[in-house]
């Protein structure tokens, strides 16, 4: 090929970082196999970031001349594809949830068991139980002689354990200043973001038995 | 050897700036629907449960598609 063919065109010259300038023709190795050719795709010719024609350029982005457009390109086309993925998660999130749903009708209604003794348990009083599972811990309140009430002791923003004041009427959450009415369990201030479930009770002569678990989002 | 492609490189830099702010909205729109979904699971309210699902599928396969058309106008023409 002739020298004249090389260089012609001097806007293309200015803007195109590869080795093909003077006296560094092919050092570092990167140069495409048609370096030389006098017709390139337009797309192979690349500009500095600064938009500066290369003979403004440091030594080093001489040295390792990258295709800097395509590089913002591909950097972006990987940040779509990782949203996708992403995407992808959420939606495995949602078929878990779907799927953990199904279990849980599967399991059915907790059967109804006996939890305490109405003596054991005098007005303004409370006690943990466990139900309907052996690490689902509850609360059982006697607010009145003839009242009981039971809601899960796993406060609804982060599971932790729950106090009842029976004198102020509230439900406590230690660990970030929940409050719930102890008369329903709704949330009356704080991060929670439920009520807490009610254990629905049934009183049987002495004893109280739990008969199920009313989960609520308001 | 000249390529041919359906977009020179700057016009596909725009389309993926606006593929990628679609992405995000509906990236963003998968993670109300799964914290919501989540919540109504928790409390007992099973009735969004597959409705929701299916909308956070068909922002999936949106995606999909957005991101195959990425590939598609990527592919060279000699």
């Amino acid at each position: 090929m002739k020298e004249s063919q090389f260089h012609r065109d001097e806007s293309r010259e200015t803007l195109d970082a590869r080795v093909n300038t003077p006296e560094r023709e092919g050092l570092t190795g990167t140069t495409p196999s048609d370096a030389y050719s006098p017709v390139r795709d337009p797309e192979q010719i690349t500009r500095p970031p600064d938009g500066l024609p290369l003979h403004h350029q440091p030594q080093w982005r001489k040295d390792f001349p990258i295709d800097w457009p395509q590089d913002h390109y591909v950097a972006r086309r990987d940040f779509a594809k990782f949203m996708v993925l992403t995407s992808a998660a959420f939606a495995v999130g949602q078929l878990w949830i779907g799927m953990q749903n199904v279990w849980r009708r599967h399991r059915g209604t907790p059967p109804i068991r006996r939890i305490a003794s109405l003596s054991a348990l005098p007005v303004g009083g409370s006690l943990v139980f466990q139900y309907p599972g052996p690490h689902d811990d509850c609360l059982l309140i006697r607010t009145a002689s003839d009242k009981l009430l039971a809601y899960s002791q796993k406060c609804t923003h982060l599971s932790c354990a729950v106090v009842c004041n029976v004198e102020e009427g509230v439900i406590r959450c230690p660990c970030h200043e929940g409050l719930f009415d102890l008369h329903t369990g709704r949330k009356i201030a704080g991060p929670p973001p439920r009520p807490l479930p009610r254990i629905t009770l049934d009183v049987r002569g002495a004893d109280v038995y739990a008969t199920g678990v009313e989960w609520r989002t308001i | 050897m000249s390529l041919k492609r359906p977009f020179t490189r700057e016009q596909r830099m725009t389309v993926i700036y606006g593929m990628i702010a679609f992405i995000l909205i509906l990236v963003i729109l998968q993670l109300w629907l799964l914290t919501a979904t989540m919540n109504a699971y928790l409390g007992g309210d099973e009735g969004v449960i597959w409705p929701a699902a299916a909308a956070s599928i068909l922002c999936l396969l949106l995606n999909t598609g957005l991101l195959r058309y990425l590939y598609f106008i990527e592919r060279v023409r000699r």
